[in-house]
């Protein structure tokens, strides 16, 4: 079997291909200036201080660099005056499925999201564009006096919390992305469990992008008070569009002491969408912030989810799957900042590579001078399918001072023919065959995804593989 | 009619030839046995027989129930009812043994239709028993970590599960003790029918001593150079090869 001669990608995205006509009542056109903010201002009825927030975002965002230094040259290609900013269907949140819009039903229809999973929608906040299109707390979190609402409606209606929190993790000059959403944002969640409250469901959203050119820059702020646990699960799916779309999100968590947060991430983005998005927690004393993320498609993802460990005994987790498919690039890690004694973290991240797909694992872990007993652990492996897949990895490990515990460990492999060829002799297929090795390559970390997200994650990394070979 | 029959074979890997003139025929319900000194293209005319990329087939036919088999790809041999016993089972890191067999199972029904779960783990353990695998080999990621013994038994099992047509063991009595083999015969034995062909492909008389073959075939340079019944293994074992070749 000759992996080269097999170079012809054709990756089935019937999954994604599709949309339907919705009707936008409002639409800021194309192009970004202050008045394209004050548009948004006036439709979404943002009080002033959101106001000032967001042209104070839109002023670094003019100033910031693009991050060229490191970063692939693909960003240059974003041409910012032809994205269009907001679209709305101008409905507020839904509460119940009756009435939701059909065409949402209908596309979430296509997406074939199983019988299962549709009961576990009647919690979810999903967003359609951007929009919350559909948003039902589940009775029992709302007993619990958990606050489970669109970032639009938590800035309205909870300002005393959502003021203390919103950009204090990610401030809006953090970079130059995370400036352009505090700019233009829209949709997200606004999450706040309170003091010893653990959600036993986890919490879900679901989003797509469904208009040509448009830009998704959802914004989430979870906090999980003092001893809370949540877990918190998005997905997306995007439909393929002949240019390019860009999303930019900005997702800030705040565990406060001993409190425990969960994020999980499985996205499916057709490969013509920039996703450059930041994510970061901050962890309190003896708090615990995990990102499970899961990438695969896009044009380009840029994304290190990172954990501020800020109290004592503070601990830190991203564990990551992404893959590169034909033509795609897949920049993503972590960043583990250190700030008090006896923090830990861990970092696992898996890729894969197919066709002229590129992975890129780019870590940092800070560890400074002062602090006594920190530990990190990092683990990165890639796979590589075919001979012109290409995986780099850059991890940025600093360490300062002594009694620290710093462990790095990172392999690169490939699919071996012998495998292959043992699996066909058993009756698979070549596709199937290399699907299983692959699943099988990420499945002790896919096992760490609640059951009907590693289900749909299989289906993913099936399909990306359908097309792969043959 | 002959579970197996090879005409007249000839196979090189690169441009080195291996096979030259090779012919065998297995009838249906026998069990037959190769064997010969390292080197002398057992383990190619296995890997040629189950359709391995890097032999090429230079002239002559493999036939699997009448059906010519060579230009079919492997998975669809093994669909036809084909089955290798590989010498050096591969590692599937991550992919355990129970989800393994049944997607090689799931691969041979038609499309649309799904496996039986509680069905398949029945059976699955019942086969498991018979081999004395202990339960907690399922989750096993597939010959990880497998000692010898383990790797030929799962091989064994995957056989049993799939119920092949024509079955052939690559020197499965390779790396193990007494009472492994005494298990992986007793396996081999079990699927002996009137349906099944076997061919067995060893390089000492002692798997035979298990295995009871119809048919002793001696193959040396590419070829089979002697054919006799299974008292042939014992003469070879007193004699050695070279009393074939002299």
């Amino acid at each position: 079997m000759n992996f080269e001669k097999k170079s012809e990608i054709n990756i089935d995205r019937s999954l994604g291909d599709f949309s339907y006509d919705v009707d936008y009542t409002f639409d800021a056109g194309v192009g970004l200036s202050e008045s394209t903010i004050d548009y948004i201002c006036d439709v979404k009825n943002d009080p002033d201080w959101v106001r000032s927030f967001r042209k104070e975002g839109y002023r670094k965002f003019l100033e910031k660099p693009m991050p060229t230094h490191w970063a692939t040259k693909d960003l240059e290609n974003i041409v910012f005056e032809n994205i269009r900013y907001y679209l709305s269907q101008g409905s507020i949140p839904k509460r119940t499925w009756e009435e939701v819009p059909e065409d949402v039903k209908k596309t979430f229809e296509r997406l074939g999201i199983p019988e299962q999973e549709r009961k576990y929608l009647a919690g979810v906040e999903a967003q359609f564009d951007s929009e919350a299109a559909y948003s039902n707390i589940k009775a029992a979190v709302g007993k619990q006096g958990v606050i489970f609402v669109g970032s639009a409606e938590g800035l309205r209606e909870h300002p005393e919390i959502f003021r203390k929190w919103f950009g204090k993790v990610i401030p809006s000059g953090d970079n130059k992305f995370s400036a352009l959403n505090s700019a233009v944002f829209s949709g997200g969640s606004f999450i706040y469990v309170p003091p010893g409250v653990k959600v036993a469901h986890p919490l879900q959203a679901y989003f797509r992008i469904n208009a040509q050119n448009f830009g998704q820059f959802e914004r989430t702020l979870i906090i999980a008070d003092e001893g809370a646990e949540v877990v918190y699960m998005e997905g997306c799916t995007a439909p393929k569009f002949e240019t390019a779309t860009l999303h930019s999100a900005v997702v800030e968590l705040v565990a406060l002491k001993g409190a425990k947060i969960q994020y999980i991430t499985v996205q499916n983005w057709s490969s013509n969408v920039f996703n450059l998005v930041t994510k970061r927690g901050v962890a309190y004393e003896d708090a615990q912030i995990k990102w499970i993320d899961c990438n695969i498609g896009s044009r380009l993802t840029m994304k290190y989810p990172g954990v501020v460990m800020k109290g004592r005994r503070a601990r830190g987790e991203v564990v990551s799957i992404a893959l590169a498919g034909e033509g795609q690039h897949q920049d993503t890690g972590a960043k583990m900042i250190h700030a008090a004694d006896e923090t830990s973290s861990n970092i696992i991240s898996k890729s894969i590579s197919l066709g002229s797909g590129r992975a890129t694992y780019r870590g940092m872990v800070h560890v400074p001078k002062h602090l006594k007993k920190c530990k990190n652990n990092t683990e990165c492996d890639a796979l590589l399918i075919n001979t012109q897949s290409r995986t780099d990895t850059y991890p940025a490990i600093t360490v300062r001072g002594q009694g620290h515990s710093v462990q790095h460990e990172a392999s690169v492999s490939q699919i071996n023919e012998e495998q292959i060829f043992y699996m066909q002799q058993r009756g698979l297929s070549e596709a199937a065959a290399m699907s299983l090795a692959v699943n099988g390559f990420v499945n002790d970390l896919v096992e760490q995804f609640p059951m009907e997200y590693s289900i749909e994650l299989k289906r993913l990394i099936d399909l990306e593989m359908e097309g792969s070979v043959g | 009619m002959n579970t197996l029959s090879i005409r007249h074979l000839y196979a090189s890997i690169g441009e080195k030839p291996i096979l030259e003139d090779l012919n065998l025929d297995i009838p249906q319900g026998e069990v037959h046995a190769i064997m010969g000194k390292n080197g002398s293209g057992k383990s190619t005319l296995a890997k040629v027989i189950a359709g391995h990329p890097d032999y090429t087939v230079t002239s002559g036919d493999v036939l699997l129930h009448g059906e010519s088999i060579l230009g079919m790809d492997p998975q669809v041999r093994a669909r036809l009812g084909f089955f290798l016993a590989f010498q050096y089972p591969m590692e599937i890191p991550g992919v355990t043994i129970a989800n393994f067999i049944r997607a090689a199972l799931q691969a041979r029904l038609p499309e649309g239709e799904e496996l039986e779960a509680t069905d398949y783990y029945a059976e699955l353990y019942a086969k498991m028993d018979t081999l004395g695998i202990p339960r907690s080999f399922t989750a096993r990621s597939v010959n990880v970590g497998f000692s010898g013994g383990e790797k030929k038994r799962c091989e064994i099992l995957q056989m049993m599960m799939l119920k092949p047509r024509c079955a052939l063991l690559d020197e499965t009595d390779s790396g193990l003790d007494i009472d492994a083999l005494k298990v992986v015969a007793s396996g081999v034995n079990a699927l002996r029918s009137s349906e099944i062909g076997m061919l067995v492909i060893t390089h000492y008389q002692r798997l035979l001593d298990y295995i009871v073959p119809d048919r002793v075939h001696v193959m040396a340079a590419g070829k089979i150079v002697l054919s006799g019944e299974k008292d042939l293994a014992l003469k070879l074992e007193a004699k050695g090869y070279d009393w074939v070749s002299a």
